[in-house]
Order: structure tokens, then C-alpha cells, then sequence
């Protein structure tokens, strides 16, 4: 489904992204883990196609296309999402308004008629119910004076309404409580399926407890350093990444 | 007097002797505008806005009212309002033959203003007709005072609240040439009157028009006035127009100025507030492109204490369209617990367009709150991303955040009618609808 070669990105002349390779199919978890500013939300934005990036070398491809050929609408059309690290708040336009004209827009994208408001209201309704969020919440700005849970929620919201093939989450599970955090490991295990994949940024092994990965990555200063089964994601939260820090060192050494 | 104002003349002594109780006032300032000429760029006032250049020998002016009949207004009433009073001008005469007033004599009552100087409302207008010139001493305001006695006055009864939006149509026909239009307009809305009043722009004939118009607006104790001004006449269409308003007693007033469309367009709008308690909203969006010009120059005169007032103006400027504000906002001395608050801001979308803002507060009292700010950008970046993240495509992603930057000001626009009406406009406009 996603295949990531060699892939280098910089911003304003700093190297990010130093030569990941990953390749996910269809029906996997994967689960990126890595230390503060090692490059996981680069290669999130790079996927998703932010502007501010510059890819240098390496390819990926997307479901036989060339991913870093497409827009960014594009690639959210042919079935990527990124549910945001930090989602943007935006005054005036409201979730509900927002989504059905991205809703309306991959549907044309993909040849089908666009929804009417009565088809559109049934889906949300019952997206809405997969994500416990509320209406008066998605009548509201989008995000704007949203809690951190509530814009986390939002983003799953959209992903279940956009119905991605590979969604990235970027530390979605980072500041829920409890509740939050179980109905959006919920969420995605609701979506999961043998044709949808994902790709979970996070700090926490608690989140794999819930929504169990195939694969774990460890990235660190821009590459991808080990891989590994669930166990791996233990055996940081018990040692901490100083002992990938040093073997890492050792072998450049 | 310069060349290109001949014909202004002529227009001038063709109509003398028509008004007998105006005559005076039209004398009067026809020799303030003789002496005043046309505001030059050097006119700190009008720095941005060269008004000067479009005065030319070809301007045609009506003098003895177009022979134009309802048909021909007909195509211009708004929609969803048919019902309201319509207050026709043509070429910059009030005609009452062409007008309908569909409220009650003893609600509203509206008649040309030379008759009203000459009846029971003859110390009113005295009073009151030209006061904008306290503020505004140029000669495009002594030029639309020296034809206005092709003006209406309005009045609103005491106690009365007229159900029906009061609905003033510009129209200017330019083709027979260069249409130059000077409409003139006195309102008066008595003791806890109520009263929405809109103004509204057409220039038919696909030539070049200027409307210089002067609206004088008096409101008193206790009395509520919404106003909207709506200009979207065209690329070839220029507009200088003052609305003056005078809070006489404590009382509400709300005004909104939507500019869509024209060549050169200078909008005065001023709230003198002359009792205290008196709230006064100013609301614009100028959302232009082209090589349009809209210029809003606004004052808030705080004579005395306990006023209140609100003003937001927003601009988007596309291609080469160039959008100035000035804000003025005084407190005079006696003026203590003055609350002002004023705020101004643009987003440039085109390469060659631009926006000049400038805040002018002149504060002599010292217990105030006032605030001001104004921002100039660009369309936020990361709010595009997300957008397009989500497969929403470039053009919409735009459009929607245009659309949600202009909707506080569209929902100003109290009247249900005029505001679906300018909603639908400009989701034409940004190519927006969902
Ligand atoms: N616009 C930018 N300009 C300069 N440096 C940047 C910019 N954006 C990101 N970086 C740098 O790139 C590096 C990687 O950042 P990135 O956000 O990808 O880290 P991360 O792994 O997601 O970290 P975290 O776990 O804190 O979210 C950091 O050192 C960061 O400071
Ligand atoms: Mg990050």
C-alpha cells in the first residue's frame, strides 16, 4: 500500500529526514515511536504534502502512484489522512460545513454524486456515535477554543468520515484522559480492516494497549533505527531510548 | 476654476432660480466650492484617492430630472424586498413620482427637501442640513451641497417603528456620457423611532459614472437606526459619499458598508455622539479586485461622556485592487468613560494589491478605554493545509476561509432579505457554496 525508499526531506537548508525506508500492506498497524524532535511530524507532513518541506531524494509510492507527485488534496482524495499533531483552528467555518465539502469533493473525485443533506446528516450521525463527540461541538468554529481532547476527537471524527485507506495519526493520543483515549483506540479499531492500514505516531506504549500494531518503529534523528514486533514498544517504556541512543552511536562509531 | 468643471457650472446657473428656499444654502456653497476646488492628492484627506483626475469636460448632469419611467426602475429593486419603500433617485434627483412609500404618512414621511424647508420641518432642515461639513470642508462636499435641492428628506415619527426597510436606490445612467450624480439625502428619526435605512448603487448604461452624495442622518433620544450601504456597481462606477449621523439623544445606531465592486470608491461615515449613553456599530467589508479602489475614512466624535462604540472593518483585496482605512476616533475633554474600540483587517490576495490602514485616535480625556488594531496578510498558511489535507481543493480551501473571514460582518446585516441577498453575492463572488 505505502512504500517509503530512502526518502530525505530538509527545511530551510536543516536535514530532517535522513533515508527512511517503511513499507506498510494492507490491514497493518504500524507505530512510530521516537524521541522529541527526532522527524516523526516531518514525515507525517511530508506524506500528507505540506509545502514547507522539501523532499531531497527517495520515493514513495501511494497504491501504485507516485505520492510526492500528487497535491495535497490529491492524496487525501486517492484515500491518505493525516489526523494532525496539532490541529489549526479555523474561526468561521464550522466542522459540519467543512466536512461535507471534503466529503463532497472526494466523492466527485471518485465519479459519485455528491450527498444530500438528509444522506450526509445519517453518516455523520452515526460517526458521530463511533467517536462520542457531539453536535453542538461540530456546529461550532472548526476547533477554535476546542480543548485539546475535543480537537483529538475531531480528527478521528474526520478520519471516520473520510473513510481513509492509510491514516497516519500523529500523537492523537497525546493529552486525552482515559475515556478519550479509549474511544479513539475505538475508533480506529472500528476502521480497522484487511484493505485499511495505519500508521500510529506516539510517545506512549498505553495506546498500543489498545490498539495493537503489527510493527514498531523507533525513529531517531531522522532515520528509522529499529523495527520490531509490540515487545519493542515494552522495552522502551521500561529502558527509555538512551540504549537506541548509544547503540545507535556505537555503530556510526 | 479649473477647466474640467465648465460644464458643473453651467449645470449650476441652469438650475438657479428652481429652489426658492434652498437658495441660499445652494449659493452659499457653490462658492465655497469655488473657492475650494477639487481635493487634490496633496489634500491630506485624500491622499489615496484621486479624485481629482476623473472630473473631466464630458460629465453629464441632470438638471430637470430624466425622462425615465417604473419600468425602468422596476429591473433594479432588490430581491425579497419588493414590499419595502422604495426612495428612487435617478441621475441624482430624488424623484417622487418614481418612488413607493409603503408605510403609512403618519409613520413615515418623505418629500423633497426643498419642499421640507419651505413647511413645518423648515427649522429642522435649517438646523441640521450641511453639518457634515463640520467635518468634511472640501469641495466635493460643497459640490453635492450646491445641487441639493434635487434632495429628499425623511422623517420618522415620533414613537413610530416603520415595519418596512426604508430602501434609497442610486440610479445613475451613464449613457449619454460621463454621469455625474449628486444625491443629497436628510433624515430625521424622531423620539424612540425605529427605522432600518439602506443605500444601494446601480449604474446602468455601461458608461462611466460618479455619484458624490452627502446623507445626513439625525437620530434622537431613544430612537434605533440600522443603515446599510451596499455598493457594487461595476468597475467603471465612483463613488464619494458621507454618511453623517448625529446621535441628538442617547440612542442606538448601527451602520454596515458592504463595497463589492467600482472604480473609485470614498466612503465618509461619521457617528457624532451628542448625548450621552448614545451606542453606535460600525461595520464594513470591502472585498474588491480589479484595479478597484475602496477608501473608508470613519470618525467617531465623543462629545460627551458615556459612549459606547464598536467598529470592524475587514477588507480582501484580489488582483490589483488597493483598500484604505482611516480611522478616526475623538474623545473630547468633557468625554470621560468613553468606551471606543475599533479594529481593521486585510488580506492581500493578489500580487499587485495593497492596503494602507491608519488608525487616528485623538483623546483629551483621561478616564477612556479605548482600543485600536489593524492587521495586513496574507491567507494563514497551515489553516490552507489542513483544509487541503482533508481533499478540499485549493480554490475552496481559499474560498471557504475568505467566506468565514467576511462572515462577521455579513452577519451585521440585520435585514434577512438584503443580508441572503449579499450572501449570495459574494459566494458568487469567491465561486463559494456548500
Ligand atoms: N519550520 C521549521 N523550521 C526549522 N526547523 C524545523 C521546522 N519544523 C520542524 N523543525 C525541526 O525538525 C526536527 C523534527 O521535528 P518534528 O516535529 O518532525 O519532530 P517530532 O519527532 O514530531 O517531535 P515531537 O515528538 O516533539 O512531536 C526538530 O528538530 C524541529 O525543530
Ligand atoms: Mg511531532
Amino acid at each position: 500500500m505505502l512504500k517509503i525508499v530512502n526518502l530525505q526531506a530538509r527545511i530551510e537548508e536543516k536535514e530532517i529526514l535522513k533515508g527512511i525506508n517503511l513499507e506498510i500492506k494492507p490491514g497493518e498497524v504500524h507505530a512510530i515511536m521516537g524521541p522529541n524532535g527526532s522527524g516523526k511530524s516531518t514525515l507525517a507532513s511530508v506524506l500528507a504534502g505540506r509545502e514547507d518541506y522539501e523532499v531531497t531524494g527517495g520515493s514513495v509510492n501511494f497504491l501504485g502512484k507516485d505520492l510526492l507527485e500528487l497535491s495535497p488534496e490529491d492524496r487525501a482524495k486517492e484515500g491518505l489522512f493525516l489526523a494532525f499533531q496539532y490541529p489549526v483552528e479555523i474561526p468561521g467555518v464550522s466542522t459540519t460545513n467543512f466536512i461535507k465539502t471534503a466529503v463532497n469533493e472526494k466523492r466527485k473525485y471518485q465519479g459519485l454524486e455528491p450527498l444530500d443533506a438528509a444522506q450526509f446528516l445519517k453518516i455523520m450521525k452515526e460517526k458521530m456515535k463511533l467517536v462520542e463527540i457531539d453536535q453542538s461541538l461540530l456546529s461550532r468554529s472548526l476547533n477554535e477554543g476546542f480543548s485539546g481532547g475535543e480537537k483529538k476527537r475531531n480528527e478521528i471524527f474526520q478520519m471516520a468520515m473520510l473513510e481513509p485507506k492509510l491514516a497516519i495519526l500523529d500523537e492523537t493520543d497525546s493529552g486525552l484522559d482515559i475515556d478519550a483515549l479509549r474511544i479513539v483506540a475505538n475508533g480506529v479499531n472500528q476502521l480497522r480492516s484487511k484493505d485499511k492500514a495505519f500508521l500510529v505516531v506516539t510517545h506512549y506504549q498505553r495506546l498500543l494497549d489498545y490498539i495493537v500494531p503489527d510493527f514498531v518503529h523507533v525513529l531517531y534523528n531522522g532515520r528509522i533505527v529499529r523495527s520490531g514486533t509490540k515487545e519493542l514498544a515494552l522495552e522502551l517504556e521500561e529502558k527509555g531510548y538512551d540504549f537506541i541512543k548509544a547503540e545507535v552511536e556505537k555503530e556510526l562509531a | 476654476m479649473m477647466d474640467a468643471t465648465i460644464n458643473i457650472k453651467e449645470a449650476f446657473e441652469k438650475t438657479e432660480g428652481v429652489a426658492e428656499n434652498l437658495a441660499a444654502f445652494r449659493n452659499e456653497n457653490w462658492k465655497v466650492f469655488s473657492g475650494l476646488g477639487l481635493p487634490a492628492l496633496k489634500h491630506e484627506e485624500w491622499r489615496y484617492t484621486k479624485i481629482k483626475n476623473l472630473f473631466n469636460n464630458g460629465m453629464v448632469i441632470d438638471t430637470e430630472g430624466s425622462a425615465v419611467d417604473k419600468n425602468f426602475v422596476n429591473q433594479f429593486i432588490l430581491p425579497g424586498v419588493a414590499s419595502a419603500n422604495s426612495i428612487i433617485f435617478v441621475n441624482g434627483r430624488f424623484r417622487n413620482d418614481l418612488s413607493t412609500i409603503s408605510s403609512s404618512k403618519d409613520i413615515l414621511v418623505v418629500k423633497s427637501l426643498e419642499e421640507a424647508s419651505g413647511d413645518e420641518d423648515a427649522a429642522f432642515v435649517s438646523l441640521h442640513l450641511g453639518h457634515s461639513q463640520k467635518y468634511h470642508a472640501d469641495g466635493i462636499n460643497a459640490l453635492n451641497a450646491a445641487f441639493a435641492a434635487g434632495g429628499v428628506y425623511i422623517k420618522v415619527n415620533k414613537g413610530k417603528a416603520v415595519g418596512q426597510p426604508i430602501i434609497i436606490y442610486s440610479i445613475s445612467d451613464s449613457s449619454d456620457g460621463f454621469r455625474l450624480s449628486l444625491p443629497r439625502i436628510l433624515v430625521n428619526v424622531e423620539e424612540a423611532a425605529q427605522v432600518e435605512i439602506i443605500q444601494t448603487y446601480i449604474n446602468h448604461g455601461g458608461g462611466q459614472s460618479l455619484t458624490n452624495e452627502v446623507t445626513e442622518i439625525c437620530v434622537a433620544r431613544d430612537a434605533i437606526m440600522h443603515y446599510i450601504k451596499l455598493q457594487n456597481e461595476g468597475p467603471k462606477s465612483s463613488h464619494t459619499g458621507t454618511t453623517h449621523i448625529r446621535q441628538l439623544g442617547k440612542s442606538l445606531t448601527h451602520a454596515v458598508t458592504i463595497t463589492l465592486d467600482g472604480e473609485i470608491v470614498r466612503n465618509n461615515l461619521n457617528m457624532v455622539m451628542e448625548a450621552e449613553y448614545c451606542e453606535s456599530n460600525m461595520y464594513g467589508l470591502y472585498l474588491i479586485k480589479g484595479n478597484t479602489l475602496a477608501d473608508n475614512h470613519t470618525i467617531v466624535d465623543n462629545m460627551v461622556p458615556n459612549c459606547l462604540s464598536n467598529e470592524l472593518y475587514k477588507g480582501i483585496m484580489d488582483e490589483s485592487a488597493t483598500g484604505v482605512f482611516n480611522g478616526k476616533i475623538f474623545v473630547r475633554q468633557d468625554a470621560q468613560k468613553t468606551n471606543a474600540y475599533q479594529s481593521n483587517k486585510n488580506i492581500l490576495l493578489g500580487n499587485k494589491s495593497s492596503a494602507n490602514t491608519k488608525p487616528q485616535l485623538e483623546i483629551f480625556a483621561d478616564d477612556v478605554k479605548c482600543s485600536h488594531g489593524c492587521t495586513i496578510g496574507k491567507l494563514d498558511k497551515d489553516a490552507l493545509f489542513y483544509l487541503k489535507a482533508r481533499g478540499i481543493s485549493a480554490e475552496n480551501a481559499q474560498a471557504l476561509l475568505l467566506h468565514a473571514f467576511a462572515i462577521d460582518i455579513l452577519n451585521q446585516i440585520k435585514n434577512k432579505e438584503i443580508r441572503t441577498y449579499v450572501e449570495s453575492l459574494i459566494s458568487e463572488r469567491l465561486s463559494f457554496s456548500i
